[in-house]
């Protein structure tokens, strides 16, 4: 069904789950998902919320299309307020476990409170239950979901949980679901582990019902896969290379930041690539690469699976990494591998395994490892306080820091605060790659200047999933802009994110957008979902959802201050490649953000704009 | 002059074995040879011709049968691809 118009509502202090009413109101504000949800949590928590607090709120929630036959219609999202960065959170994630919940009956789970002891939430249909988790505590994700899966006796059962890193307060810590699927960014495995709250597990049986116009969405369902299989990226790009294929096409242009940014261009780039992926290895005679795999429903199927050296240094006599497991995708790949200059894909496999198994993310994660290696390198940190040689480049010292980290051992907790807290502390504040506290992803702002915007400007810290205007000014989707120019890029970034909330609010994936438009999901959606939802009413919905993430930020305290980029990236030009002798527009295009925005010069929403967007 | 060819992704089948390792080959071009007469020479199908860099610029359609390379570029070809 498009939504199923119930809630679960777990007080974890208290122990009871109940259900109540979906407000069909707000759904037909915020559509579902990442809007819907973010509606809930602002108007029951206080934007000055402390987010490791009882006071702070979990919410998993899906979308409307969730579980419905649409192409990729399979996601779920966690919002909250971040752990890592105190500003509204949203992490989205594929897989199985979002169909799950759609099926057992619910749209949504708020959590609210904190439990005394470790539990999990138990959920079979309309059956809610909290059950004692003592014994999956101090568990990897892995274990966990082996557990919990033989004690219900139900391999059908869907889990996510956190790992150690969510126990230990690792401050990006993920929620992992389907063993490697991540609602990854932001500490939302932080803000759970908080709770106390291990896991939940799902099962449903109720299938999808109750569409609006069952016939009409089957047919706009069918005709927008036929547009995913007829594109030649969603087609054959992305299920045959993933998202890996981007490293080699980065690093030519400039803009794969290196050694924390101190670089753009990576000279091991091709080693971490897709290419690499699937050429045969000398010790084995196997590809790293084993297939691609695909999250529920999906047509697309751009997840790698890959099996890892066994004759490598970091799993000689660990057996138990030799199995194919997920990745390396392109953002864990940069992450662990060019922002720390170092060029051996089974290590970044290692690290990636690592950061599944404990639950952390690897942007966040592999970008402190290059704070630290250059903190390292400028002798500000010792080959004794890490515990070893931390020098860019080195494989070894990231298969051992990822180790600690996800063990809360050593350094390793001091790369558990990220690299904002980690830089601050030790007086280099200006070395953290992000904003807002979160690490940057795999693009470098100076040789792609729409990215810088919309990193700057992220409701959720920068991320490169809020408005992806790579597409644009490197792949041409829908049109080609130049990426080294800040002309145009206010309403370039601008469309981006309203159109991306649209879909992180319909419960189908991002990157259907390599191929899809609003106007090829637009029909799905006013199919399935009661109410009139047509590209006028979807393009408020996107803007207005923005805005209100916007409005939670500044009540939260963060001011236009915060949306700037280090001063690395505006001060230190690229020294290589075709941005060479470019630093970033930010304080050009920001300006004129805001004024497309129609917002003040602090970046206040004006009374114009939340009044035609009725907030 | 001298120019190096990179070939990407599916493209690079149309390496010489030896190149696929690194995705690049060395070749020698008489002066003013365009884009488009090395796409030719290599057989490459215009449809997996999607995004052409040389030296990491982007080189729009339109001018890949006019531009001319320049002994020292670099010139690489991906097909249709994205990620993120
Ligand atoms: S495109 Fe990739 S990430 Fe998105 S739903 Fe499909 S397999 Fe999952």
């Amino acid at each position: 069904m498009a939504w199923t118009r119930k809630i679960l509502r777990v007080d974890l202090s208290s122990g009871a789950c109940k259900s109540e009413p979906l407000n069909m109101e707000w759904a037909q504000q915020y559509l579902g998902q990442r809007g819907l949800a973010t509606k809930y949590f602002i108007s029951e928590v206080d934007p000055k919320v402390d987010p490791l607090s009882a006071a702070n709120k979990l919410i998993m929630t899906t979308g409307p299309l969730t579980g419905t036959p649409a192409s990729t219609g399979g996601r779920y999202s966690v919002v909250t307020k971040g752990a890592l960065t105190g500003a509204i959170a949203c992490s989205n994630s594929g897989g199985y476990f979002g169909a799950e919940l759609k099926f057992a009956g619910w749209d949504m789970i708020i959590f609210e409170g904190k439990s005394a002891k470790p539990v999990y939430l138990a959920i079979e249909n309309d059956k809610a239950e909290l059950k004692d988790a003592a014994h999956l505590w101090g568990k990897t994700v892995w274990q966990t979901e082996e557990i919990i899966k033989k004690s219900h006796q139900d391999p059908q059962t869907r889990v996510c949980s956190i790992g150690r890193a969510g126990e230990n307060g690792v401050m990006y810590a993920c929620i992992v679901n389907d063993l490697h699927r991540a609602a990854g960014r932001s500490g939302v495995g932080t803000v759970m582990g908080s709770k106390n709250l291990k896991a939940v597990a799902v099962r449903g049986t109720q299938g999808v019902s109750i569409l609006k116009d069952a016939k009409a969405f089957m047919s706009a369902a069918t005709a927008a896969k036929k547009v995913l299989a007829d594109n030649a990226v969603t087609g054959q790009g992305l299920p045959t290379y993933g998202t890996q294929v981007l490293m080699n096409v980065i690093n030519e242009m400039g803009a794969l930041p290196t050694r924390n940014h101190r670089d753009s261009q990576f000279e091991d780039a091709r080693k971490i690539s897709a290419e690499a992926m699937v050429e045969k290895r000398p010790s084995d005679g196997k590809s790293h690469l084993v297939t691609n795999n695909a999250c529920f429903g999906c047509t697309i199927a751009c997840g790698r699976i890959s099996r890892i050296d066994e004759t490598h240094f970091s799993v000689v006599n660990k057996p138990e990494y030799w199995g194919a497991s997920g990745g390396l995708e392109y953002e864990a790949a940069w992450a662990l591998g060019a922002a720390n200059g170092v060029g051996d894909l089974e290590a970044l496999q290692y690290a990636n395994l690592i950061c599944n198994e404990d639950g952390f993310d690897p942007i966040s994660f592999g970008a402190t490892v290059g704070a630290a290696m250059e903190l390292y390198e400028m002798g500000i940190l010792t080959e004794k306080q890490i515990g070893m040689a931390a020098p860019f480049g080195s494989a070894k010292a990231l298969c051992e820091l990822a180790q600690m980290t996800a063990r809360g051992e050593g350094f390793g907790k001091e790369l558990g605060l990220g690299s904002a807290r980690l830089c601050e502390k030790y007086g280099k504040p200006e070395l953290s790659m992000g904003v807002k506290k979160q690490e940057f992803p795999a693009y470098d702002s100076r040789g792609i200047q729409g990215m810088g915007l919309a990193y700057a400007t992220s409701n959720r810290g920068a991320c490169h999933l809020r408005g992806y205007t790579v597409a644009s000014e490197v792949l041409g989707i829908p049109v080609k802009t130049d990426p080294l120019v800040t002309e145009g890029k206010a309403d370039l970034v601008k469309a981006f994110q309203d159109a991306t909330a649209v879909f992180d609010s319909a419960g189908v994936c991002v990157f259907t957008t390599f191929a899809w438009t609003l106007a090829d999901l637009q029909p799905q959606l006013d199919a399935a979902c009661e109410g009139d939802w047509t590209m006028e009413k979807l393009a408020v919905v996107g803007e207005r959802i923005w805005n209100m993430e916007r409005q939670f930020n500044n009540a939260a305290g963060f001011t236009a201050k915060d949306d700037d980029l280090p001063p690395r990236l505006k001060t230190e030009p690229v020294k290589t490649g075709p941005a060479k002798g470019l630093v970033s527009g930010i304080d050009k295009m920001l300006p004129e953000y805001y004024q497309a925005r129609g917002w003040d010069a602090n970046g206040v929403p004006g009374k114009e704009t939340l009044k035609r967007l009725g907030l | 002059m001298h120019v190096t060819l990179k070939l990407f992704a599916t493209l690079q089948d149309y390496l010489p074995p030896e190149a696929r390792k690194t995705n690049a080959l060395a070749l020698e071009l008489d002066a003013g040879t365009t884009v488009q007469q090395v796409i030719e020479r290599f057989g490459l199908p215009q449809k997996l011709c999607h995004l052409v860099l040389i030296d990491g610029a982007f080189i729009p359609p339109a001018l890949r049968a006019t531009r001319p390379l320049q002994t020292g570029e670099t010139l690489a070809i991906w097909p249709p691809i994205a990620g993120g």
